[in-house]
């Protein structure tokens, strides 16, 4: 399933510049909003969900090379933040849900 | 005459373009081709033309033995038209394939220029529904044409080409300790790192990690030793008083990470060293850190961890990971 599906399944906000969502398929999710559990559970290619919109989620993304970050309950990341993520090729994405409602609906699309 | 195909010497153009890790997989590479890439670059210029004149079985003759689609028509030095199978087939159904090729011919040319980037083309193509486009120089004269097919090997030899130099660079960098002849060869990075600098939090340990897989290293190994410099790296920017140092030593057989700071120190570092345990604010933990998982992350990463602490003076540590045998090219390598 690529990451376009998620993205109109979902309906969440693309925050990053545009890109080929639907070439990008990702395996997996991770969701936490500790740093270092991030660091330690999320795998390459992962959904991160989370509810943490500042600065440092880009290095994480970044570092693990994750396919998209989920960013949910309308937590908005600053301007630096979205042009740093678009700097080093991180994807974010938002929504009004809770990291919860997330999981359960990327879970029932098969993304396990 | 040659048939229509993109030429060889494509690969003569010399074009300088470092390729990261990332860019590699990213769609948004081929954007950027069809931007810089022009279309005398991935057009074929060997093309075959008829004149408007001859019957068009023979510009079906033409077509079939070529093995292409379309062509376009030259009165002497003039393009005045472009004939394709599709025009063929009209003929063929008034049964008039006799007829001169300018009774069925297209001659409201649609055209691109030899210095246009690709994108014109390919915007071409899609507002006109257009199979093939004559290329033209300043002068109106015909130099070439264009197929959606040479647009697509075009951007795959230039994507090809890109990753060769990049291929070349890493190849040039890892051979850096083979090159260099001493008893002990170690590359040393410094990053200084500042207390509650949380805006630049990672970008120290996301330069090892890139230095570390130009150098050769495997993902594997590069994601190992960034999560280890990551998690030192924001226990400087978190922990310390006045931040600290940063340091990467690579050598063909290891990987130290080290940092060293002026304090606070640590008072109990079997404490430390507990999962889930963690002296940060509540305002880092808001963000997220404060996890109590740093130390526990960078020794499930790193093969030997050393902590040397003195409360009010500083600590450091320092973290060793062993270098799979060939993976950075050391002197003991194949070659």
């Amino acid at each position: 399933m690529n990451l376009q599906t998620m993205i109109d399944k979902l309906q969440l906000s693309v925050l990053t510049e545009p890109r080929e969502f639907s070439s990008i398929t990702p395996r997996g999710g991770y969701t936490s909003d500790l740093l270092s559990c991030v660091m330690a559970g999320a795998k390459n290619n992962n959904i991160w969900v989370t509810l943490q919109a500042h600065m440092n989620i880009v290095a994480v993304a970044a570092m693990l090379e994750v396919a998209a970050v989920i960013i949910t309950e309308n937590a908005q990341p600053d301007e630096a933040t979205i042009a740093k993520a678009n700097e080093q090729g991180v994807i974010l994405l938002s929504t009004p849900q809770a990291s919860y409602e997330v999981c359960g609906t990327l879970w029932d699309m098969n993304l396990r | 005459m040659d048939p229509i195909r993109p030429p060889t010497e494509q690969e003569k153009f010399g074009r300088h373009r470092p390729l990261t890790d990332r860019d590699a997989h990213e769609i948004n590479r081929v954007e950027e081709l069809s931007y810089d890439l022009k279309i005398h670059e991935v057009m074929a210029s060997n093309v075959i033309t008829t004149p408007p004149n001859v019957p068009i079985s023979e510009v079906l003759e033409l077509l079939r033995i070529n093995r292409i689609s379309g062509v376009p028509v030259m009165d002497g030095e003039t393009l005045v038209g472009i004939i394709s199978l599709e025009d063929i087939v009209r003929a063929l159904q008034n049964n008039e394939l006799e007829k001169p090729v300018h009774r069925y011919m297209t001659s409201d040319l649609v055209t691109v220029h030899t210095h246009d980037s690709i994108v014109e083309a390919i915007r071409t193509f899609t507002e006109q529904g257009l199979g093939r486009l004559p290329v033209v120089d300043e002068n109106n004269k015909l130099k070439g044409i264009i197929t959606k097919g040479d647009i697509t090997r075009g951007i795959l030899l230039a994507v090809q080409r890109d990753y060769k130099e990049e291929e070349v660079r890493r190849y040039r960098v890892s051979h850096l300790f083979e090159d260099i002849i001493s008893d002990r060869t170690t590359l040393v990075l410094r990053y200084n790192i500042k207390a509650g600098d949380f805006n630049h939090g990672g970008n120290a340990s996301g330069n090892i990690k890139r230095a570390l897989l130009r150098l050769g290293a495997d993902s594997q190994l590069a994601r190992r030793c960034g999560i280890a410099a990551y998690e030192a790296e924001m226990n400087l920017i978190i922990h310390t008083n006045d931040g600290g140092i940063l340091k990467l030593e690579v050598e063909p057989h290891k990987i130290t990470i080290s940092t060293a700071d002026n304090g606070p120190g640590i008072e109990d570092i079997q404490k430390v060293l507990q999962p889930g345990y963690s002296t940060a604010t509540e305002k880092v933990r808001e963000m997220g850190f404060g996890a109590g998982m740093g130390l526990v992350n960078i020794q499930k990463c790193v093969d030997t961890m050393e902590i040397d602490s003195t409360l009010g003076k500083g600590t450091k540590l320092t973290m060793y990971i062993a270098v799979p045998a060939e993976t950075l090219n050391s002197n003991k390598g194949t070659s």
